[in-house]
């Protein structure tokens, strides 16, 4: 009787099910008895008067890094069309809001508890206990807006089809498991940091860990998902279809632009790591770079200076530099943008003749440039600032006579970062699938999510035309 | 009694609307619409991607007018503003009307222009 009962239960009823039974686990497990405990900030600061610095500093950049929340949110909304834009908005801010309960629940200590073998955190739960203090708080306000960050780049790849309740159990387990797991691989104190190649696979502000594992969920999502209704001709033809506001667009992208200025320098963690204006000037070329040489590529493909395709370029430079910035000089960061602008233009015409439907080039710009980042240090890397800290050794690649070294730790990184990003995102969402359906009538995708998942218009009273007709 | 409809090319209308009222035109009905006449459509790009838009923004002007001696004026007024010489100037629609009623007096016919 009670198994059948218990069979009946809808499926949402599980979560908030598995939440208590996290949190009687969580209360149950040892607290890490490392250091004592600061809540107050007193000690703290006793200790370290010239941490107060480090305080502003990394709380200023990771509220730079939410601002990104909003980039995201307009770049989508403006590539897609009107009758989505409620349904994007909610994707943006729930995966948001969604995630930072995950995160603070399991995902920061999945990522940077105590390491059990250089695979998982153990400690930190709900950030009680020895994880309430004010330097764990600290990394937590700056780590959770960069797992938000992974968590929102696949809203755009999955646009204007996804049922809204499969993006929200998507957020909860980016932000438990798919990003804090690879995350404590590399920035945690996990194997991928200690790989016996050059200095361990190394990204100082997350090519990999937020960009690579955003764009690979986002292209999982977009394959199980299948390409929206008149995306493609018969004969397999990519159609254009118009987003319907360039200018949220281009202000999604300007506020883009503006959080990496605390994504990339804010990476410190240290406000007397002074390498941080190096790590600014090098976010700032290779965007500008990314944007001409995205828009000189167009150009010369369809004789139009296409704004979106610079835009993504834009961005395309600034995903690639992520990894790369406090290790490469100004000029090198140009090179790197220039690359990654000529890598997100042939990317998106690379994923239409592949059939999968980006609406945003989301894949393109973080997932090829997440790996293309990653590569670069083992490349470009000067050997002028050294393992997230000014102290020896420092970083080389090979152009500065450091050999294949530290490529051979940043292309097993990009492998790695490839199959568990892609593996875990189509595994849930294959999973999703077979249990409820993630996509969208028909019905409902062709008169818009907005009405369909949200009773809403975005736009009730705001003239609103479609140009394109489905055949 | 007659009624002009003219679609017209958007950008046009001011011209034509400062035109109709030398004549003293007192009433007009403008509607956005789309369609096409023989011209293809145009092409435009997004995202690096070329897509052709077959119906294109113009606008209706629709007035009735009283003395059908003005008629070939106010045909000429419009056709000197609105046309521009390129495809899609778009086209004036003559048709009789059978009656005008004005709804705040209940007024009928002509008078109610």
């Amino acid at each position: 009787m009670i198994k059948k009962r218990i069979r009946r239960l809808p499926v949402w009823v599980w979560l908030p099910v598995t939440g208590l039974i996290l949190g009687i686990v969580a209360s149950l497990l040892p607290a890490n008895v490392a250091l004592a405990a600061d809540p107050t900030g007193a000690e703290t600061l006793l200790a370290e008067p010239s941490s107060a610095l480090d305080y502003v500093w990394i709380l200023v950049a990771a509220f730079l890094v939410f601002i990104m929340q909003a980039g995201f949110a307009m770049l989508e909304a403006g590539f897609c069309r009107a009758k989505n834009a409620v349904n994007l908005m909610m994707k943006n801010l729930m995966d948001f809001s969604i995630g930072s309960i995950a995160y603070f629940a399991v995902g920061f200590a999945l990522m940077f508890g105590a390491s059990k073998s250089g695979l998982i955190g153990t400690t930190g739960w709900f950030l009680t206990g020895e994880d309430y203090d004010v330097g764990r708080y600290l990394l937590f306000m700056f780590e959770v807006v960069f797992a938000a960050t992974a968590a929102t780049i696949v809203s755009g790849a999955v646009a204007e089809r996804l049922k809204i309740k499969a993006y929200f159990i998507y957020s909860i387990l980016i932000c438990s498991v798919i990003y804090p797991i690879y995350g404590h691989w590399v920035w945690g104190g996990g194997w991928l940091s200690s790989l016996p190649f050059g200095l361990g696979h190394l990204d100082f502000a997350g090519s990999g860990v937020v960009h690579m594992v955003g764009g690979l969920v986002g292209l999982a999502g977009a394959i199980v998902l299948g390409p929206r209704i008149g995306k493609f001709t018969k004969d397999g033809k990519a159609r254009a279809i118009p987003g319907h506001s360039l200018t949220l667009a281009a202000l999604g992208c300007f506020l883009l632009w503006f959080g990496w200025f605390g994504f990339n320098p804010g990476s410190t963690l240290s406000a007397y790591e002074l390498r941080m204006s190096v790590i600014a000037v090098n976010t700032n070329m290779s965007a500008a770079v990314g944007a001409c040489a995205a828009l000189i590529v167009v150009w010369l493909k369809t004789k139009r200076l296409d704004l979106g395709m610079a835009m993504n370029g834009a961005i395309a430079g600034l995903v690639a530099i992520t990894a790369p910035c406090a290790w490469v000089e100004g000029w090198a960061a140009a090179v790197i943008g220039l690359i990654a602008g000529i890598i997100v233009v042939f990317g998106v015409d690379l994923f239409d003749k592949l059939g999968i439907d980006d609406p945003v080039g989301a894949v393109s710009v973080h997932g090829l440039n997440g790996m293309w980042g990653l590569l670069s240090v083992g490349l470009f890397a000067d050997g002028t600032y050294g393992n997230y800290t000014t102290a020896l050794p420092h970083v080389t690649g090979l152009f500065y006579g450091g050999g294949w070294d530290q490529f051979i730790a940043q292309g097993i990184g990009a492998l790695t970062c490839a199959v568990w990003a892609f593996g875990l995102g189509f595994i849930i969402f294959k999973v999703m699938d077979k249990l409820f359906g993630i996509r969208v009538s028909p019905q409902e995708e062709i008169e818009g999510l907005d009405l369909g998942e949200h009773g809403a218009r975005a736009y009730p009273n705001f003239p609103v035309i479609e140009d394109l007709p489905y055949d | 009694m007659r009624k002009i409809e003219a679609v017209i090319r958007p950008e046009k209308l001011p011209a034509v609307k400062a035109a109709l009222e030398k004549f003293g035109c007192p009433g007009i009905t403008i509607s956005d619409v789309k369609g096409h006449g023989r011209q293809r459509g145009v092409i435009q790009q997004f995202r690096g991607k070329e897509y052709r838009i077959e119906l294109l923004p113009k606008v209706k002007i629709e007035l009735v007018v009283r003395n059908d001696k003005k008629l070939e004026e106010i045909i000429s007024a419009i056709i000197e503003n609105a046309r521009t010489g390129e495809i899609g100037d778009g086209k004036i629609f003559i048709g009789p009307i059978e009656n005008v009623i004005r709804i705040r007096t209940g007024e009928r016919g002509p008078e109610a222009i």
